[in-house]
């Protein structure tokens, strides 16, 4: 059976010619006939907006776009080259042709911090400067000596409207970043903090006021800037229910300490529960999709004394940031004149038809032949991906490559485990160590080859799931309706090229084949005060936890402070995949689907996990150190901005909800 | 839900601007943004063609008064609204988001000029005649400012999906029992759009309406 894009049931015949007129449609962009106006001119635009079927017009077009190996060299009429990415649900329409590994790889320069902050911070808010903060900081509350309410270490970071390049063959874009002194950029710059150094972000929301000659299309004004991942107090967290505009600020304290510290594993906090890779966002509710991909993301890097930064000291981990490089993957999609756009009204999940690495599509890092550790983050909106290292795509006989998996979400692994790919989904962090020592030399890509043609999550998924069903769309014309869940090397999207063409350089990181051991899983045998369930689910199209709906004034759950809990995730809908976040305490999967986890990615502790559909998973939870507010969402963001969150606290006592 | 609380209220209208003072000076600090105004300008009004073109179709509707109108621009262009799908004879989620909508007009009635209106749109045209979708707005106690249209089968299906109010499955989407039952607001001047659940706190959804008649909002929540 075929449908089309609005999911009415089509002939094949009518199917193949929708797909020869979409595609007709991106040859005419890629020939610089744009204009709405033009392709009416010429008959060749339906007031629906699709190109009136020609056959023969691309033909040529055609035959190529079914090739499922699709190499940047490639050219054709492809207007993604280096990708598979042809055609883009919804209402889109294919973004304007861009060229591959045209442009260097920006490595996100580190963090700046000020000398001090004016007005000086205080416990409360500063409702008179400005300062729109739901509490007064807990940390200093707790031991004013390890967390003064000025800490030593402080940062200012205005919100601000910039213009970007994304790809040279595309205009300036009209975005928003962060600038820590050094002007704005997206993603923002990378922090590198340290256990132990308590520290202060400023957070000055000076966006425009959003006005008629100034909105881009997209994005709403006011911001809350989340700590994603962090084991940080309620007031500090960036909760979405907290917001302000244009001229007001935020201060954040970060305390930089241990899950623990003032609970089980006094004074200093669990070691095993040590972070590395979290990452910053907005998060305001209802919008936080928008404001996300329109520039509002980056890397907050945590290091201690075993995870030094530096690789001759510690685990010898490779040196931050030279041989440490954040990547942080979105998708997007830029209309006919080359011009970021954001399908506003989608309610499944969007996808873009590029791919961009930290800020700039498909670009080339040149590296020495030796080890590098990269920590990948997906900033979605939508988009699931399966990394593979593939070398051999200039020869044309693709090759893949095995590397490392040190960590997943924000924790290290026990120890290294080598694999040749990796699964993340949207707000999901993994780092690998990629051995560059044998490629001296040669180009090698990272390729996503993972099967995902809509919002609703990946084709297909992994052994441990059931099968779901997909409904053929337009889109899947040009992957095929019987998908493979992952495409053949070379086939999928070439994503980030890394020529190994820098200088020999030393070495001193460790092996990961030596089988160096880093932190231990904490137990989980802790018997839990409760058992919560939360079905994930869609009612009459609208998300909802257990049959209900975000709401800033409602609680829905009591946790109590310093207890276990387990909750159980379900999603019973058929077809849909939920990367479910929990604020304030990761997470460790006891079982999917009944069984214990045995994807290496489930394994570690997590801060999202995914849920796909027809499935199970049972969480173990240790509630500590903090109290107050703090939300639980599917982190595909336009779900979550759709209602899938709910917002519970942690109090001295806690309820007995079993269903919240 | 009786209505809105003090803290909501405070909420909503934000706290007054400052005159001076250091948030002030955060605004002013802008320098960095010159060139991206300027090519924001530009942008801004193709994006608002572009949101037009692709979800806001000019198709030809009847309002529960019989007065003819075009969905763009009578209705929505340089408005504030929201905008819902129903049937009077739907016993299934219709009821409560009505409902629901009804509570919204009434809490909101104080705060909203002529430019913010409500719309609730036929899914089933053929049942849904004038004098039904009038009588069914009456039973609601719908206030001016609400208002019920129907239309032509096709141009009813064409404003569903353009609004994205369709499901990626089309079984499920043929069947009207299961339709979409979000609210869809925005700010079209200003290119502020976003949707909310039908069936969520009615104090809830007129708090987020406000934020599309009133962006200039900041809000804490106490926990």
């Amino acid at each position: 059976m075929y449908y089309n894009v609005f999911g009415e049931r089509v002939s094949k015949r009518r199917f193949k010619q929708m797909c020869a007129a979409a595609k007709n449609r991106r040859e005419l962009i890629a020939a610089g006939v744009t204009s709405r106006r033009e392709l009416f001119k010429m008959g060749l635009l339906t007031a629906g907006g699709l190109l009136i079927a020609k056959h023969g017009l691309s033909s040529r077009a055609y035959a190529q776009s079914v090739t499922t190996s699709n190499p940047p060299s490639g050219g054709g009429t492809n207007l993604s080259p280096g990708t598979n990415q042809n055609c883009v649900p919804g209402n889109q329409t294919a973004s304007p042709p861009t060229r591959p590994f045209i442009v260097p790889l920006t490595v996100t320069p580190v963090a700046r911090p000020v000398p001090s902050l004016t007005p000086t911070p205080t416990l409360n808010p500063n409702l008179g400067a400005g300062e729109v903060r739901a509490a007064a900081f807990q940390a200093p509350g707790i031991d004013p000596n390890r967390f003064p309410v000025v800490p030593k270490t402080l940062y200012q970071f205005n919100q601000r409207q910039f213009s970007a390049i994304q790809h040279p063959d595309l205009g300036p874009q009209t975005i928003w970043g962060f600038d820590d002194g050094s002007g704005p950029r997206s993603p923002g710059p990378t922090y590198q903090a340290f256990y132990g150094k308590p520290q202060i972000t400023r957070n000055i929301n000076s966006l425009p006021t959003i006005t008629q000659v100034n909105n881009t299309g997209f994005g709403m004004a006011s911001v809350s800037t989340h700590l994603h991942n962090a084991h940080n107090p309620s007031e500090s967290d960036g909760n979405p229910c907290d917001f302000y505009t244009s001229g007001r600020f935020c201060d954040q304290y970060y305390p930089n300490v241990l899950a623990g510290f003032n609970s089980t594993n006094k004074p200093n906090g669990d070691i095993n529960e040590s972070l590395s890779t979290l990452w910053y966002h907005d998060h305001r509710v209802d919008f936080t999709s928008q404001n996300t991909y329109k520039g509002l993301v980056g890397f907050y890097c945590l290091f201690n004394q075993s995870d030094t930064g530096n690789e001759e000291t510690g685990f010898r981990l490779p040196s931050f940031p030279e041989f440490d490089v954040p990547l942080l993957f979105s998708d997007k999609v830029y209309d006919p004149d080359g011009e970021l756009a954001f399908d506003l009204f989608n309610l499944d999940g969007i996808l873009g038809d590029k791919f961009l690495v930290n800020g700039t599509i498909q670009p080339f890092f040149q590296v020495s032949p030796r080890r590098y550790r990269f920590r990948l983050l997906d900033v979605g909106p939508s988009r699931f991906y399966e990394f593979f290292l593939t070398g051999g795509v200039a020869a044309g006989s693709p090759t893949t490559l095995p590397f490392y998996l040190i960590a997943t979400d924000g924790n290290l692994i026990p120890a290294p485990v080598q694999v040749t790919s990796v699964r993340i989904g949207p707000a999901e962090r993994v780092e690998v160590i990629i051995d560059f020592t044998k490629f001296a030399g040669q180009t090698l890509y990272l390729e996503n080859r993972l099967n995902q043609i809509n919002g609703q999550g990946p084709v297909a998924v992994d052994s441990q799931v059931a099968p779901q069903n997909s409904a053929t769309t337009e889109c899947s014309l040009v992957l095929n309706s019987n998908q493979p869940a992952i495409k053949p090397a070379g086939g999928g999207d070439l994503v980030l090229q890394f020529r190994v063409t820098g200088p020999q350089v030393a070495d001193n990181s460790v092996n990961p084949a030596s089988k160096p051991s880093f932190y231990q899983l904490p137990s989980t045998n802790a018997t839990p005060r409760i058992i919560r369930t939360f079905k994930f689910d869609r009612l009459n199209g609208q998300w909802s936890i257990n049959g209900q709906f975000m709401d800033c004034n409602t609680f829905r759950f009591a946790v109590q402070q310093n207890s276990v809990e387990q909750w159980l995730l379900t999603n019973l809908t058929g077809d849909w995949t939920h990367p479910v976040h929990i604020h304030l305490e990761e997470h460790q999967i006891l079982t999917r689907n009944r069984v214990a986890p045995t994807l290496p990615t489930d394994m570690g502790r997590k801060d999202v996990t995914q849920l796909h559909p027809n499935e199970r998973v049972q969480l173990f939870f240790r509630f500590r150190d903090w109290v107050g507010k703090y939300p639980m969402h599917c982190h595909n963001v336009v779900h979550e901005d759709h209602a899938m969150m709910a917002l519970w606290h942690v109090v001295a006592e806690g309820d007995d909800v079993n269903v919240p | 839900m009786n209505g809105l609380s003090r803290r909501d209220m405070l909420g909503m209208l934000g706290m007054a601007p400052l005159a001076g003072g250091v948030a002030q000076s955060f605004a002013a600090d802008s320098l960095a943004t010159a060139p991206a105004a300027a090519k924001a300008q530009t942008q801004s009004a193709k994006a608002r063609q572009r949101i037009q073109e692709q979800h806001l179709p000019n198709v030809p509707l009847i309002t529960h008064e019989g007065k003819r109108v075009l969905f763009y621009d009578d209705l929505v262009k340089n408005k504030k609204v929201s905008m819902n799908f129903f049937y009077a004879n739907c016993d299934e989620i219709c009821p409560l988001v009505m409902a629901n909508l009804a509570k919204v007009q009434r809490l909101l009635v104080n705060h909203v000029d002529r430019s913010f209106q409500m719309y609730s749109f036929t899914l089933k045209p053929d049942e849904d005649t004038v004098e039904v979708i009038r009588d069914h707005r009456r039973a609601l106690a719908a206030k001016p400012g609400w208002t019920f249209l129907t239309g032509k089968p096709q141009d009813m299906e064409t404003l569903r999906a353009a609004i994205g109010f369709k499901y990626p499955d089309p079984a499920i989407d043929k069947d009207k029992t299961q339709h979409i039952g979000n609210i869809r607001y925005g700010n079209e001047p200003l290119m502020l759009w976003s949707a909310c659940p039908g069936m969520a706190h009615a104090d809830w959804i007129a708090e987020t309406l406000q934020w599309m008649i009133h962006p200039q909002v900041d809000r804490v929540q106490k926990s």
